[in-house]
């Protein structure tokens, strides 16, 4: 029998959102997250920081309003797992966890993965260098340690992220700062149409705060470019400079240290290890696991929610995950179908109205070409020393996927097993040999997913 | 690199210590080892093997693996996944990790 009626892998807000509705209607939960307390990125360190006004001041409301999840979700029966690492899980529902360097094997009749997004990886020269961060984890260390950037300061990119986190460097106090805008000036030509319905739901909320944000940056004194292209790092140990383009003219700034961010993707690690079907998502561009109305994988008994499964936004994830909940709770009885059907229909219509600025968001925000398909000497795969050209020779002499670019080139083989490159290389090869991305397919992910040493598997005494 | 918030500069005083190689690291109690590092003004966590480049964490997320080090005698260790904590012994890693 198993221990668990749910196992619920990540607890930002669609994870948090799920394992609180499931253990508050009587299902025995179990969260792992690999950080140390509930919250997820967006609402990373959300408890602790309760106790620092000025930086949670600053951070803003909607970071704080992240304290009541985290609240209902203690305040539930669920048991909390964190700095526990999910390194395995098998059809069948059974997840190898690690924790401390313990090994433990769990099982459980449902699944619900709830691993989150990652930022879309920004592949141009020189962003291997130190000093050249994703802007997200620049904010990490603003959330978690109330660390920010000293010194010059250049955030590139397209996307929200870049001009919260702009702002939120300025209520720091942080004036030497450049912001490079790379979103191109024609994505407003195809976000357009989009506009109406995205004024509808809770649409026009995230328009006014981005508006406000815009607005605020502008009556600022950072100097903002805007239509920015052909973006390099230079730096022989450390990043020293950003060279860019604006129309055709050749720009150069000097820096300490270069923020990147070009959108966020689902985090794939986990559900591909389990094989579930994914699906190319052309406006979002990134794949999908894909699933039912419900959050329901390919794979029984395992459910995919929040950004994990397409990026819906915070509080899109929270609905994400209590539909999930809900599904679960009526297999397992713990609910009558009436019930869990009138509460799908609320959850639903609070989700889409959350989800009606996303089409135009997507569209205003599309990354521009060069990040999905780099000039030759970029680094595409950073564990392995993998350049783009690398992947367009072995592409010509007839290589037609990313698994057996990995057999030529070792791409994806490095420690991050393909988080950073696996992106990068499938649409290169896809454009090299005019396959679709979906025929192109992705790198096959497998177990052991995170590190662990031969000696913490061998302490494991249950093998069978 | 990074500075500490004004509020949080009179608490980080208290705070207690690591070793990064022969350098002494303060941190602040729930900091991971990447963010006290980086804090403390370490440009780079790791030559990376292939070319033997400079690495420093990227992603802070646990998605990245650039801030691959060795704590405590115990190589590829995610800093930025790992609670710092007083006395650690955390050194750079060069090149790929012992097999042995």
């Amino acid at each position: 029998m198993s221990s668990w009626d749910a196992i619920v892998i990540g607890a930002g807000p669609a994870g948090m959102a799920a394992a609180a509705t499931l253990a508050e209607n009587g299902a025995r939960t179990l969260v792992l997250d690999e950080q140390g307390a509930p919250g997820g990125q967006i609402y990373r360190a959300i408890e602790r920081n309760e106790q620092r006004p000025q930086l949670t001041a600053l951070l803003g409301k909607d970071y704080s309003s992240g304290g009541a999840l985290a609240a209902r979700l203690r305040a539930s029966a669920a048991t909390l797992r964190f700095g526990t690492s999910v390194w395995r899980v098998d059809e069948g529902c059974s997840v190898w966890a690690r924790t401390d360097g313990r090994v433990e094997r769990l099982s459980t009749r449902t699944l619900v993965l709830a691993t989150g997004a990652m930022e879309r990886p920004v592949p141009i020269q020189g962003w291997s260098l130190p000093g050249v961060m994703a802007m997200g984890a620049l904010q990490i260390m603003l959330k978690s340690a109330g660390l920010h950037p000293e010194g010059r300061l250049v955030l590139a990119g397209s996307g929200p992220l870049v001009y919260l986190f702009a702002k939120q460097c300025l209520a720091v106090g942080m004036n030497n700062l450049v912001l490079l805008d790379t979103a191109p000036l024609t994505n407003f030509l195809s976000a357009a149409p989009h506009l109406p319905r995205a004024l509808t739901g809770h649409g026009w909320r995230y328009l006014l705060k981005g508006m406000k944000m815009l607005a605020a940056l502008r009556c600022s004194d950072i100097t903002i470019h805007r239509g920015v292209h052909e973006l390099v790092v230079q730096g022989d140990a450390h990043a020293q400079s950003v060279a860019f383009s604006i129309g055709k003219r050749r720009h150069q700034i000097d820096c300490d240290i270069v923020g990147l961010h070009e959108g966020v993707i689902p985090n794939q690690q986990i559900i591909r290890s389990i094989g579930c079907i994914h699906d190319w998502d052309e406006t979002q561009h990134c794949f999908h696991p894909r699933r039912d109305a419900w959050g329901r994988s390919s794979k029984p008994g395992i459910f995919v929610v929040g950004d994990g499964s397409g990026v819906v936004g915070a509080q899109g994830s929270v609905h994400d995950g209590t539909i999930a909940a809900l599904a679960i709770l009526g297999d397992l009885g713990r609910i009558p179908s009436s019930e869990r059907d009138r509460l799908f229909r609320k959850e639903d219509r609070s989700r889409r109205a959350h989800l009606s600025v996303r089409p135009f968001l997507d569209r205003l925000y599309t990354p521009r070409a060069e990040i999905f398909d780099p000039p030759d000497p970029v680094i595409i795969c950073r564990c392995e020393s993998v350049r783009a050209g690398d992947v367009r020779e072995v592409a010509r002499r007839g290589c037609l996927g990313p698994n057996q670019a990995k057999a030529f080139l070792r791409s994806g083989m490095g420690p991050c097993q393909g988080r950073l490159c696996g992106p990068t290389v499938t649409e290169i090869i896809a454009r090299s040999t005019g396959q679709t991305i979906d025929e192109t397919g992705y790198y096959r992910v497998r177990a052991p997913i995170k590190p662990l040493t031969v000696g913490e598997l061998a302490e494991q005494a249950d093998f069978n | 690199m990074f500075k500490r918030l004004e509020a949080d500069l009179s608490n980080s005083v208290k705070g207690e210590t690591l070793m990064f190689e022969a350098q002494e690291v303060s941190f602040c109690a729930g900091e991971t080892v990447a963010a006290a590092l980086l804090a403390a003004g370490v440009a780079s966590f790791r030559d990376e093997p292939v070319r033997g480049a400079p690495r420093a964490p990227y992603c802070m997320m646990g998605i990245c693996f650039e801030c691959l080090v060795e704590i405590d005698g115990s190589q590829n260790r995610q800093a930025c996944l790992t609670d710092a904590r007083a006395g650690m012994s955390v050194r750079r890693q060069c090149g790929a990790r012992r097999t042995l």
